[in-house]
């Protein structure tokens, strides 16, 4: 029998960039803060550059379908899916890696405010139902992307640990 | 100098995500995710001004970069937004993933629109 819904890891914090409701999270109050917001900087600019770059090899027309924001949103969504499992239950890492990659990289490549722009653009563009599309489609392949991320991870570290 | 104005931008918007959602946790314990959907409604509202300004002629395409595609939208972030709602319906809190997907978009889409409309009162 296949199990499609994973079990509830309450190991796993809610907000994947700072929970303060799990312990090791609220320390990071104490740490000096400098490391951590400059992990959070590099992280960002190197998932932005990554976000630029695609914009520049698939440039979104102002009056079509976004799909490369689309594209990049879902991506990230996927990978966070993934390493937000691996962070939490496998991998004992440096207390660095989730705010560089989870806080920078990830939240760097990915956006909302260009999601939010995009759909008034369309509407301005008198692309209103494009927009609408656009604007229901990114969030069920968003969350279908984190979803499916997190299951198949979950499923395959339970298989390795059998 | 493109890239170095994506670059700079960035690396001030995702720490300024960081800080703010946690200064923001640190004041309202909830379970919702208030400090990621305000900084994505802060964004989607700053980057409408900026994209309005552009279009209007009052901003360079350097401040659309630096701004816009660096600032905005390192400060803003869809993998954390859809992170949250999967694990607010992971704990039974449905109703709360719910609130904030729909409260996300609506409250995002009216900053944007917010933002064009100011920077087209600013800019005519």
């Amino acid at each position: 029998m296949v199990r499609f819904w994973p079990p509830i890891r309450s190991k796993e914090p809610v907000d994947p960039d700072v929970d303060l409701h799990v312990p090791a999270q609220r320390r990071e109050l104490r740490f000096p803060q400098s490391p951590v917001v400059a992990v959070v900087a590099v992280g960002g600019a190197m998932g932005a550059c990554a976000r630029y770059g695609a914009g520049l090899l698939w440039p979104d027309a102002p009056d079509a379908f976004p799909w490369t924001t689309m594209t990049v949103n879902a991506v990230g969504c996927g990978v966070i899916g993934v390493f937000m499992v691996i962070i939490s239950d496998v991998w004992a890492a440096h207390r660095l890696v989730r705010p560089f990659f989870g806080t920078g990289v990830l939240g760097g490549f990915t956006t909302f405010s260009t999601y939010a722009n995009d759909i008034r653009r369309l509407v301005e563009h008198r692309e209103a139902r494009t927009g609408l599309v656009y604007m229901v489609l990114t969030v069920l392949v968003a969350l279908a992307a984190v979803w499916i991320g997190s299951a198949l991870t979950r499923r395959v570290v339970e298989w390795r640990q059998q | 100098m493109n890239w170095l104005l994506v670059i700079v931008g960035a690396a001030v918007g995702a720490p300024a995500r960081y800080l703010t959602d946690r200064s923001v946790q640190a004041r309202h314990d909830t379970l919702f995710p208030w400090g990621t959907f305000t900084v994505n409604v802060i964004g989607s509202f700053v980057l409408g001004l900026v994209t309005g300004a552009v279009s209007a002629g009052g901003a360079s395409g350097h401040v659309q970069l630096l701004l816009g595609t660096g600032f905005c939208g390192a400060l803003t972030t869809y993998s954390t937004f859809s992170y949250e709602t999967l694990r607010l319906t992971e704990d039974d809190a449905w109703f709360l993933g719910a609130v904030n997907v729909v409260g996300s978009v609506v409250a995002g889409l009216g900053a944007a629109f917010t933002g064009a409309a100011l920077a087209e009162a600013i800019w005519p």
